[in-house]
């Protein structure tokens, strides 16, 4: 009986009004805990809590700029600052530095290129806050050489690799239904091997770079706004191939496994980048060939699914392009904006495009029966997991 | 005591004109120096390659705090004095223990434990053989005591469980001795943790002079000190001499050329097992702990260790500015480092 009178008697009542109401409540509540609440507590017994983090440390002649982020509750005033005990003149920082809120400091101070460095941030009430700078090195200047030497290492470490792994496709296609499944494994493996890397590196990243914005759940945020995106564009492209022939899927989850690569290498090439910019990246050819071996793996994952079927060639280029051209994107942007924070979210957005194009080939790794995990399987993910961890010691960035 | 506080109030007003004097000769050498619009950009009076410094534009004010390293140098405080039964003089301070905040760094907050209210605390002076009275009042919210290096009775030491012992927030004490021997001693808190007390400047000069008097001089005080601004025990974030970390680059301290020079060397640096001095262009005859009439060395540096003191006499051939430092150069790039200003005898 009351479940037939209960939306009778709702419904008498505008939706609008109802809602109306509610945020008023919730307002004038929220309000009044603002105004009185407060004021019924006790202040907090302990000393302010003071906490910076540092985002960008950039090096000049005579001069070290670092940008500090306030990443506790408390406001702080930065009051003097010693440089390896010195004590240096600077400009920056006149007004406390309220909570979130960012400031920068220009020290003078001769440093010299390669010494490690120690920055002590005094702060109003007596409280040091240290910065390292491991090695000292002249900051690149931002400009259009900086983009061009950004853009030809994403090319050798991105495009050039993918495209190479993608020319063992014609090999492929003469291959058995059990290689292929093998291939996907091994895909399968690289791809995990991929993510739990690129998830320790942005969670130790993400801890360095303090607490502001989350630390590691920057990370994991990342890892899961990628994931469900992801899996949304999938069920667009479900929809999308539904009517079309069954040989558009292996296509389709080409596409996919292009742009979780895509999304991962936009990572790898920050994490590049912020290494030239910080000095600490041994450009050479040991590296450019390290990726070269490391990455052509990803080209083979890329055309894994299109061995029964015979896309044409700017279809190719184009996966090679997406999954390897935002390389050179992330190389830039790490080179130029070295934020910490920004390189620990696109790190955990590369994670989560890796996990969704995992669990997008899974099915394709069933056999006949129906068993997923059976010895071609298994062997398959084993020798992925090790070409990665192999390839990898060839990577010293 | 009121009376000789009023004295001293206005003789520090007219040696705050001196030093402020020698302050515009500083700036003119230190913001004109051809070198520096090249290297710095022009930016502030000093830095990198020139030296250390706090960020220019900043100023500590010494007026909120309640004492001026400037006028301190120069800030003997002899006590009351009276004749007493016996015919020997007896000579009274009173000194008070009280929390306050510093401004040890230009816009560096400290909760000191203070003498007097500055750091380091009164410079007390007295005469071999006086009968001393120090009438010590705590209004710190700490128990704190006057422990004098000196000799003394066991009663009158100053530290807990002996004699009076700990005097705590609100009561007082005289501490009654004898002036022995003559020389630069030095008093601090003896209540524990002992290093905490002294660190949050709980000490002070304590001078005995020889009956007969040293030979006539300008006489400065030198008490060589840290701040350990975070409180961990682990070390001091700031040095100095007579309370702000680089007060004398800014502000030289003003000496006449061949005028004899006495300055009374203290060190009472917590943490750090060393301290030293060294003085740029000349050399001083040094007279440790300042107890025999013959100096033991003619040297530009010395070491104390802590508690250690004693006196440089030495007179300034040159016209000019000469530095002054702990040859410990990592507590001078953090603070303990001035000049002296030395002008023709005769110049205002």
């Amino acid at each position: 009986m009351t479940a037939v009178d209960r939306p009778s008697i709702t419904s008498r009542v505008p939706v609008w009004s109802l809602v109306l109401t509610m945020l008023a409540v919730i307002a004038v509540v929220l309000a009044a805990l603002a105004a009185f609440g407060g004021t019924l507590l006790p202040d907090r017994s302990g000393p302010p809590i003071e906490e910076l983090s540092v985002e960008r440390t950039t090096l000049a002649p005579g001069s070290i700029e670092i940008t500090v982020r306030n990443a506790g509750p408390d406001p702080v005033q930065i009051a003097q600052v010693f440089v390896n005990d010195t004590y240096v003149d600077f400009t920056g920082s006149a007004k406390p530095i309220g909570r979130l809120g960012s400031d920068t400091l220009q020290l003078r101070f001769p440093w010299i290129s390669g010494q490690p460095y120690t920055v002590s941030m005094l702060t109003s009430t007596g409280l040091v806050i240290e910065h390292t700078i491991p090695a000292a090195v002249a900051t690149p200047e931002p400009g259009a050489g900086l983009v061009g030497l950004m853009a030809l290492l994403g090319t050798y470490v991105g495009i050039i690799p993918v495209a190479l792994g993608m020319l063992v496709l014609p090999l492929l296609r003469r291959a058995s239904r059990g290689v292929v499944r093998m291939l996907l494994a091994l895909t399968v493996g690289l791809l995990g091997f991929l993510a739990v890397d690129a998830a320790i590196e942005g969670l130790a990243l993400a801890e360095r770079s303090g607490v502001a914005f989350g630390g590691p759940l920057l990370v994991l945020l990342g890892a899961a706004f990628a994931f469900l995106i992801l899996t949304a564009i999938a069920r667009l492209l479900d929809r999308y191939t539904r009517s079309q022939e069954a040989a558009t899927s292996g296509r389709r989850l080409a596409q996919m496994i292009a742009i979780g690569i895509g999304l991962h290498n936009l990572g790898e090439g920050l994490a590049i980048g912020s290494a030239y910019a910080v000095g600490a990246l041994a450009v050479g050819a040991a590296l450019v060939v390290g990726f070269a071996v490391h990455n052509t793996t990803e080209g083979l994952a890329i055309v894994a699914p299109l061995t029964d079927q015979r896309p044409p060639i700017t279809s190719l280029i184009g996966l090679g392009a997406v999954a390897g051209a935002p390389a050179i994107l992330g190389a830039v942007i790490g080179a130029a904006v070295d934020n910490p924070a920004l390189s620990a979210v696109l790190l955990g957005v590369g994670v989560g495009a890796i996990t969704q194009v995992i669990t997008q080939i899974s099915p394709a790794l069933r056999d006949s029966t129906g068993r997923l995990l059976d010895r071609t399987v298994i062997g398959g993910l084993a020798t992925g997991v090790a070409v990665m961890y192999f390839t990898g010691l060839l990577v010293t960035a | 005591m009121s009376s000789r506080r009023g004295f001293l109030a206005a003789a520090g007003g007219t040696m705050l004109a001196a030093p402020l004097l020698g302050a515009c000769t500083a700036k003119d050498h230190s913001e004109h120096s051809p070198g520096e619009v090249e290297m710095s950009g022009g930016h502030g009076p000093m830095s990198g390659g020139f030296g250390a410094t706090f960020r220019s534009g900043g100023r500590v004010d010494h007026a909120a705090n309640g004492f001026d390293p400037r006028i301190l140098i120069r800030d003997f405080d002899y006590g009351h004095t009276s004749i007493g039964a016996d015919g020997r003089r007896v000579r009274e301070w009173e000194v008070i223990a009280e929390d306050r905040e510093i401004e040890v760094a230009p816009g560096v907050r400290f909760q000191a434990w203070t003498f007097n209210g500055r750091i380091p605390g009164p410079t007390l002076r007295c005469t071999e053989g006086d009968l001393l009275r120090v009438r010590f009042i705590n209004r710190s919210e700490h128990p704190h005591t006057m422990h004098f290096h000196g000799i003394h009775t066991a009663a009158m030491d100053g530290v807990p469980m002996l004699g009076r012992g700990i005097i705590s927030p609100g009561e007082e004490f005289t501490y009654t001795f004898d002036a022995e021997p003559f020389g630069l001693h030095l008093y601090h808190c003896h209540v524990g943790p002992l290093a905490e007390h002294i660190a949050r400047g709980m000490y002070g000069t304590f001078i005995v002079d020889p009956k007969a008097g040293r030979p006539p001089a300008d006489e400065l005080v030198l008490v060589q000190h840290g701040y350990n601004t975070t409180f961990d025990g682990q070390g001091n974030q700031l040095y100095a001499v007579n309370g702000i970390p680089f007060v004398y680059m800014n502000d030289p301290i003003r000496v006449r050329r061949g005028k004899l020079v006495r300055i009374y060397l203290v060190n009472i640096l917590e943490y750090d097992p060393i301290n030293s001095f060294h003085l740029h262009g000349n050399f001083f005859d040094y007279y440790p702990t300042g107890t025999r009439l013959e100096p033991t060395e003619f040297t530009d540096t010395v070491i104390q260790g802590q508690g250690q003191r004693g006196i440089c006499e030495l007179r300034f051939p040159n016209p000019g500015q000469f530095m002054f430092h702990a040859h410990k150069t990592e507590f001078a790039d953090l603070g303990w480092m001035g000049f002296f200003d030395v002008v023709e005898d005769g110049v205002p």
